[in-house]
């Protein structure tokens, strides 16, 4: 899923200036699971912005909704009916959340109340893990089902590199080396040649690199003549 | 530690061609007749005075073969390794560049050796890099378009083929370049760590240089698995060694450096170096530790020349490069052959 | 400022505080008649979305009265309550309140007087802090949530 987190409430509140109304927006999708921007969140960000910004004097009102999946146009179209009265939107959906509601009510201000951070995995209870950089061009074939580009801090793909200890990454005491944890399971699988073979230079133009990235699927595509 | 077996492996056979066409280096000349070769190192300057690489340039001269020019080492921005080079080997010392994957993406790499070549520049240590976080911009944007082992490969191939990474020819043809690889024998996994050299040699590494060695029992059974596998026939390697400046230095190596291990033994001969000395007689135990240290060192080369498969010695004594001649002279090393073609 | 009586929501516990506050109310045991007691099956089930609201719509204090430590009804909803409140604590600064208005407590249901000691104190602080900003007057007016 989509792990985001909210922004510091000071960063929101500068955000807001001179904004008298806003309307907090959630999702019911990927950030109610990470706990970023879900009904319960939507709340004690409202009620946190309402009571600071009382104290500052100069109230802002924020009233509080939610979606089940920001990203889709069709769930946020029954917002548009009391837009009016809000001088912005602030969203608590991920990036593409904001980005949807943006582009679905264009005379609108929309304001980020999350920084989206990864796809990632809850490996605990409180705590995400970055799983995958959406690259374009699998390899978890060849690693084991353990992402290098993801979860090495070089995005190595021939093996662990000199900084590897005791099968954690040198650049955080709390991470575990991804490339120590591929070899482990290449092992277990029988598949070590595989870890001897050179992997040659990545075509990145499938990831970010290669531009904005789109799918156009011709066979769930509705033709043109269908639209109308 | 690994409970599971790593597999055997052997070297492939290697299709190259003889160490002494690939690059008329000095370092090849003498790699390729298996002379005992001696590298050193130095560090740019966190600026732009060129009279600070040639007073370090002219410390090494006549002691190395050759010295690395690191490339933003600990991610810490220095002057250019290229430029570093330049003005080192116009001081008569031979560079060898560094360059990280850190940093460049594969135009730039390529462009860089372009432009390292015509200035006459023709040894390359391909690295990955130090992570940013440990460095001076650790909010930079880190590039890794290539790994080592992909960068190796991109050289190798630039050499062999005269092809750039793309697979269009250069004008002129290949850069004839010696290509060499970093190996630390001591991070983890450990059993990983000769097929990781085994792999750099694959990939098409002439030469490898290591981490700095202090634990000679666990490098000699690096060694042996590396020699079993047939590498060292193919890849030259040669150890990393250092003069230790302090007891409290070889603790902090010990301790805090990832992927290093300094022998209580060592630790405790340096600690005995100033057995007796005032505390507050800093200076004299700083003597005392220095000179215990490249004592050590010239000991350790020494053992060094008796193992098998190895090619020389990376003497890397950082910001202490008055200490390379010493070592190098006290280990029987000089002077220096020169081959001239 | 002497007449200031503050306005307390106090989150009981059905299986320990609230039984003892019952216990304290059947033995005459008197304590500020502002508390306002409020029962959850588990001190558990109370959550920062609660407690601000009740600061919002301008409660002076809100306590958190949960089980002893090591004997709640459903093994640990007081530890995460008490979890809670210590966040909740640090989001009431960052809103511009001060922290101690919001605490934490462990009572059993035999406690009825120590009940009544723990509310007293709880509203002695509040009374120290004066009243809330966003309570009474002093508040600006603001519509009600849609949700």
């Amino acid at each position: 899923m989509i792990v985001a987190e909210q922004k510091p409430l000071n960063e929101i509140k500068s955000m807001l200036k001179g904004c008298k109304k806003v309307l907090a927006v959630g999702c019911g999708t990927c950030v109610t699971v990470c706990f970023a921007g879900g009904r319960q969140e939507v709340g004690v960000l409202s009620a946190s912005l309402r009571m600071s910004t009382d104290l500052d004097g100069d109230v802002v009102n924020v009233d509080e909704a939610i979606v089940q999946r920001q990203c889709e146009a069709e769930y946020n179209a029954p917002l548009e009916a009391g837009l009016d009265e809000y001088d912005a939107i602030l969203s608590l959906g991920c990036g593409v959340g904001v980005q949807s509601l943006a582009q679905q009510f264009p005379e609108k201000r929309v304001l980020p109340a999350l920084n989206t951070k990864f796809m990632g995995y809850p490996a605990e209870h409180g705590v995400w893990e970055e799983r995958c950089q959406g690259c374009g061009n699998c390899v978890l074939h060849l690693t084991g089902g353990i992402c290098p580009v993801s979860r090495c801090a070089k995005s190595l793909f021939n093996g662990p590199c000199g900084g590897s200890q005791a099968g954690i990454c040198e650049v955080d005491a709390t991470t575990e080396c991804a490339w120590h944890l591929i070899c482990e399971n290449q092992l277990k699988l029988g598949l070590f040649d595989e870890m001897m073979e050179v992997q040659p230079a990545k075509d990145w133009s499938s990831a970010r690199d290669g531009g904005h990235r789109r799918i156009i699927r011709e066979d769930v595509r509705i033709p043109d003549e269908e639209k109308a | 530690m690994s409970t599971m077996k790593y597999p055997a492996f052997t070297m492939p056979e290697s299709n190259a061609r003889p160490m002494s066409e690939r690059c008329d280096s000095n370092l090849t000349r003498l790699l390729a007749a298996d002379e005992f070769v001696v590298t050193g190192e130095l560090g740019p300057p966190k600026g732009h005075d060129a009279e600070e690489v040639r007073k370090k340039a002219r410390m090494l001269l006549g002691s190395v073969d050759a010295a690395n020019v690191t490339d933003n080492q600990a991610a810490v921005v220095r002057m250019s390794s290229i430029a570093a080079g330049l003005i080192m080997m116009n001081e008569g010392v031979e560079p060898i560049i560094q360059m990280t994957c850190r940093d460049r993406n594969r135009l730039a790499m390529q462009a860089d050796l372009l432009g390292a070549y015509a200035l006459g520049i023709r040894n390359l240590l391909c690295l990955s890099g130090d992570h940013q976080s440990h460095g001076n911009h650790p909010g930079a944007k880190n590039v890794h378009d290539l790994d080592s082992m992909q960068f190796l490969r991109m050289v190798s191939d630039m050499r062999e083929e005269g092809k750039f990474q793309c697979g269009e020819e250069i004008s002129g043809g290949g850069l004839q370049l010696l290509v060499g690889g970093a190996a630390n024998p001591f991070a983890d996994p450990a059993e990983w760590r000769p097929y990781r050299l085994a792999k750099k040699g694959i990939a098409g590494a002439d030469f490898v240089q290591t981490q700095l060695v202090y634990d000679m029992e666990c490098f000699r059974e690096y060694m042996k698995r590396v020699v079993d596998m047939g590498v060292a026939e193919q890849v030259k390697i040669i150890v990393g060694v250092g003069p230790l400046k302090s007891a409290g230095m070889a603790k902090f190596m010990r301790d805090r450096i990832p992927g290093m291990t300094v022998p209580d033994a060592t630790i405790e001969r340096m600690a005995g170096a100033v057995a007796g000395i005032d505390t507050e007689k800093k200076a004299e135990r700083s003597a005392a530790w220095k000179a215990e240290g490249i004592k050590i060192c010239i000991e350790q080369i020494q053992e060094m020349r008796e193992i098998e498969g190895i090619a020389g010695v990376h003497i890397m004594a950082i910001e202490w490069e008055e200490a390379v001649k010493p070592i190098a002279e006290a280990a029987g090393l000089l002077p220096r052959p020169i081959m001239e073609v | 400022m002497t007449s200031f009586e503050p306005e307390i929501v106090a989150f009981c516990c059905r299986h320990c505080a609230y039984s003892a506050a019952d216990l304290a109310g059947g033995g005459r045991i008197s304590y500020s008649p502002s508390v306002k007691i409020v029962e959850l099956p588990c001190t558990g089930r109370a959550n920062a979305l609660e407690i601000l609201h009740a600061m919002e719509k301008g409660a002076d204090g809100v306590v958190v009265a949960g089980c002893l430590p090591g004997t709640c009804h459903y093994i640990k909803g007081n530890t995460q309550a008490k979890h809670r409140v210590t966040h909740l604590r640090e989001l009431l600064k960052t809103i511009g309140l001060e922290e101690h208005r919001t605490r934490m407590v462990n009572i059993s249901a035999a406690m009825g007087a120590q009940f009544v000691v723990e509310i007293t104190n709880f509203v002695e602080t509040i009374k120290e802090l004066g009243p809330s900003p966003l309570s009474g007057e002093t508040s600006n007016t603001r519509t009600e949530g849609q949700s």
